[in-house]
């Protein structure tokens, strides 16, 4: 089938099996390897992005249920500079391996329109569907408090 | 040795600078670099088949429909490996192990087949097409089964007449039962510490491309110890090592799952040497669960010998280990249940006595160490519960009875009764620390208080000790090689550097600290310094990076082969200032001549004339390579205080305060080291709290799935406080003892110790972890509760 997305501003047009899950059409397909796979259950969270500005699970999705819809990936957070999320990951020491990175950046970044200001409370809630074995979250409880006072200017 | 340092500036950024990583930028721009990220022509996928069963002989395989389907381009069978001698091979603990079936399956989510495919949706599909007949055996699901049965799991093995992987034993029986008979009280525990997995976020993989004109073998794998792999590859597959070219790209989180080979590795390489194409094999979070590396499940007695003075004078511990199908744990071959037996702890006492049994039963193999030293993370668990046990039969605050026992600073270098030297430590130190961190003294009134109103308040405290950096050669191999560490530096005409290492980071920042450590030893910024690791072509010989070798093994290397060139460096001083080299004096980034300051050259000078302008004699160049062989292990150390407070209602449990004081030696990149405990602790606090992973009568494996498997989120995670004191390894280069583990080592009892604070007028001595709300109800209500 015929899938085309608009993908971190870009229009992209593939023809792919009907079961082809959205994960296997960003990496596979468009070569977006920044979005990555963790589970087989939906719990971890890796594979988050923004459909329509909203985040989802993309290894939950099939790609042919975003056709003519709009996806943003970690490729597209970069605007230029990089966005404040991605500077207050990394200093705040929010990732060590950097394989839940993405995901936890796109629902951050999601969050942050929603609340620039958010308790710690609502940013565990927040990212309570991905999963890190590294950093023990509060560094990215910290990244994402802190890139929300980036952008709302209050950030040095 | 010297563990002092000179400070160096934010540019240059040496030790004890929070420098934030290099290998983020890439990171945050989603262009990390992971095993499925890798793309090559031609690629072909590989799906495999696993064993629903877990102890059943294999009647029939019948891969025809599988054969048949488009899109696929084989099926490997253990009786096609047979032929190429590679349906087995072996493990880190010198047993073999089945690479597909033959015989038996021993295991659910054993390996029996796999498809090599163009599709990885047509391979997983075409494994469905596959047949197999299993003749169904008694599943044995505990050692303590095992041991009874008259079933033989390893029937294969010549010579196996019963179910036991290995015996072991360390210390003086003698003495010890001597002491415990001489004894004024004796305390005792009996604990599981249950299964566990690493589960690192990203799983298990491997794309092998051997090229059939010139027999190169280039493996892509997510290994922790890239260059022992290519060895073991060499040996189990009967390339020629020269052709074996070992590529462990970034990797998503280690903790141990890494460190062996999997049956999956081999069956890829194989299917690519015997097509000719690249194939490209990548678990799902189910295979990771069920098939490889797991962790812990340890059955541990152990008791203490006290006197009138609430002094130890001894102690016993036997394990009973559940091994799996195979004995396939990654610890040195001198030391059968690892390092077990520092088990003494931090407690200064002459005798103990430590005997330990595996047994096969029918589930995956592994006993990996989880974010541990070789079953350092048993051993401090089975001390620091029992130490509380025996406080509170005595009536003593457990951290008085500690304090009473510890070994004191002025004790160092310390001989254990189990034949370890601890080299440093301060435990007094880190205990006055972090109590005061947590005022203690105000908790322990919250906590009488509390209860005259019914809430359910526990205060815990572990004092634990961990022995890392394996190690001397004269103890420590695996399989054979000597656990040494290597690096090699290079450092190019205009001042910059590159610093190539046979360890292997999965998250630890070693892009980062090994540059500091440059910088500290010759000035050059760690900005300006690359480090490279993960390709066996590119980088010396080393063991990798797990049991928190990389600092005392890999760092110690770095520092020296700095200081080798930095000696180099100072003749090529005193020939570009015309001076002796003996007159010239040394501080970060540059040489002067002693007495005026104007006179000097800057590293970055050196570098150039060591290739445009050396002194006549001297061979070119500002290169070298350094083997490190540790004269003894690290020993890092600290206590942790946990309160919590239990639901009466529901029996959960929360964390209100937690003070982690570390004391890893000097700290390279504090920032850094902060990041490890972090994630140590959460991995304590999750092992304490939920994680574990069972099976049922049939061997089903429970715990399959991150729906069974519970590991924290953010959600049930709480903060930590963090505090440090520094007793620097006096034989280290830079004093730096290692610390991605201490976290993990230490935590669990201290959890584990701060629930059973919190019931223990119910009459509570001991709960298992992980401590769930149906357990602790039982304990309560003196009812047994299943798992």
């Amino acid at each position: 089938m015929e899938v085309t997305v608009t993908i971190n501003g870009a229009a992209e047009s593939r023809d792919v099996e009907p079961r082809m899950l959205l994960v296997d059409f960003i990496r596979a397909e468009l070569g977006l390897t920044g979005t990555h796979i963790g589970c087989d259950t939906t719990s971890c969270g890796a594979c988050t992005v923004l459909l329509d500005g909203a985040p989802i699970k993309s290894c939950t999705v099939l790609a042919v249920q975003a056709d003519g819809r709009e996806l943003r990936t970690v490729e597209g957070l970069k605007n230029g500079a990089l966005h404040p999320i991605q500077a207050a990951f990394k200093d705040n020491h929010g990732l060590q391996c950097g394989f839940c990175t993405p995901g936890m950046m796109m629902v951050g970044s999601s969050l942050l329109e929603q609340n620039s200001d958010p308790s710690d409370d609502e940013v565990r809630w927040a990212i309570s569907g991905n999963i890190c074995r590294c950093t023990g979250y509060m560094n990215i409880v910290k990244a994402i408090q802190a890139a929300g006072a980036a952008m709302q200017g209050g950030g040095e | 040795m010297t563990t002092t340092h000179e400070p160096t500036s934010p540019e240059i950024g040496g030790i004890g600078h929070s420098l934030r990583r290099k290998e983020d930028d890439r990171f945050i721009q989603g262009a990390g670099n992971y095993l499925d990220d890798i793309r090559l022509p031609g690629m072909l996928h590989m799906s495999i088949l696993r064993s629903p069963v877990a102890h059943a002989r294999i009647t029939k395989i019948d891969a025809s429909e599988a054969e048949a389907m488009d899109g696929v381009v084989a099926v490997v069978t253990g009786e096609m490996l047979a032929g190429y001698n590679l349906a087995w091979m072996p493990t880190l603990s010198g047993d073999t192990q089945a690479v597909l079936a033959t015989d038996k399956v021993r295991y659910q989510g054993q390996e029996v087949a796999a498809v090599i495919a163009t599709d990885p949706y047509i391979a997983k599909d075409a494994t469905s097409l596959i047949i197999v007949d299993y003749d169904e055996l008694e599943a044995i699901t505990t050692p303590q089964q095992s041991l009874q049965t008259d079933t033989l799991i390893r029937d294969e093995k010549d010579g196996q007449t019963d179910n036991v992987a290995y015996t072991w034993e360390s210390g003086d029986k003698a003495a010890t039962d001597a002491a415990f008979a001489a004894a004024a009280k004796v305390v005792s525990l009996d604990t599981h510490y249950p299964r566990s997995h690493p589960a690192p976020l990203e799983t298990c993989g491997a794309v092998a491309d051997v090229n059939p004109a010139t027999g190169q073998a280039t493996i892509y794998l997510t290994s922790q110890a890239p260059h022992a792999h290519r060895t073991l590859f060499a040996l189990v597959a009967g390339l020629p090592e020269e052709n074996i070219r070992i590529i462990s790209p970034d990797i998503g989180g280690g903790f141990g799952n890494k460190v062996p080979i999997y049956p999956g590795y081999v069956v890829a390489t194989a299917a690519s040497l015997v097509i000719g194409k690249p194939v490209k094999w990548v678990e799902s979070r189910s295979e990771n669960l069920i098939s490889t590396g797991f962790a812990r499940d340890y059955y541990m007695h152990g008791e203490l010998a006290l006197d009138d003075n609430n002094r130890i004078t001894g102690m016993r511990a036997s394990i009973l280990s559940d091994q799996g199908a195979f004995f396939a744990d990654a610890q040195p071959s001198k030391f059968r249940a690892g390092l077990f037996h520092i088990c003494t702890g931090s407690y200064d006492f002459p005798n103990a006595h430590v005997e330990a049994k595996g047994a096969f039963t029918n589930k995956a193999p592994g006993g990996v160490a989880y974010r541990c030293s070789f079953r350092v993370t048993e051993a401090s668990y089975i001390i620091e519960r029992l130490v509380d046990v025996a406080a509170a039969e005595l009536g003593v605050d457990p951290t008085e009875f500690r304090s009473l026992n510890f070994i004191k600073k002025e004790q160092f270098p310390y001989l254990s009764p189990t034949g370890f030297v601890y080299d440093s430590g301060d435990y007094h130190a880190a205990m006055d620390l972090a109590k005061q961190m947590i005022d203690y003294d105000g908790w322990r009134a919250k906590q009488a208080a509390g209860r005259e109103e019914g809430r359910l308040i526990g205060i815990g405290v572990a004092s634990f000790t961990e022995v890392v950096g394996a190690g001397p050669s004269r103890d420590y191999d695996i399989v054979g090689l000597k656990m040494f560490d290597s690096a090699e530096l290079r450092v190019h005409p205009t001042g910059k550097a590159i610093l190539k290492l046979g360890v292997k980071s999965q998250g630890q920042g070693h892009e980062t600290t090994f540059a500091q450590i440059v910088a500290q030893e010759l000035g050059i910024p760690a900005t300006d310094i690359k480090v490279v690791e993960g390709d066996t072509d590119n980088t010396p010989y080393g063991l990798g990076t797990y049991a928190s070798r990389s600092t005392p093994v890999a760092g110690a290397a770095t520092a020296v082969i700095s200081r080798q060139l930095r000696d180099k460096a100072r003749e090529i001083a005193a020939h570009l200032l015309e001076a002796n080299p003996d007159d010239l004096d040394w501080e970060p980034g540059k040489f002067f001549v002693r007495g005026s300051p104007e006179s000097s050259v800057t590293i970055q000078d050196i570098a150039f004339a060591a290739y445009t302008n050396h002194p006549e004699g001297m061979q070119a160049g500002l290169e070298g390579v350094h083997y490190y062989d540790p004269p003894n292990m690290t020993y890092p150390f600290g206590t942790y205080i946990v309160v919590v407070e239990v639901d009466p209602g529901d029996y959960t449990w929360k964390v209100h305060d937690m003070v982690a004081v570390d004391d890893c030696g000097v700290r390279i990149n504090p920032m850094i080291v902060e990041g490890q405990i972090h994630g140590g602790l959460t991995e304590g606090f999750a092992k304490a709290n939920m994680q574990w992973i069972t099976f049922d009568e049939g061997g089903n494996c429970i715990g399959s799935n991150f729906l069974d498997y519970l590991v924290p989120t953010a959600y049930e995670t709480p903060n930590f406080r963090l505090g440090e004191t520094v007793t620097p390894s006096p034989h280290h280069p830079i004093g730096a003892k290692g610390v991605g583990e201490s976290a993990t080592v230490g935590s669990p009892a201290a959890f584990v110790n701060a629930v059973v604070d919190a019931v223990s007028h119910f009459g509570v001595t001991n709960l298992d972890m992980p401590v769930l709300p149906h357990r602790l109800w039982g304990a309560i209500n003196g009812v047994e509760a299943k798992p």
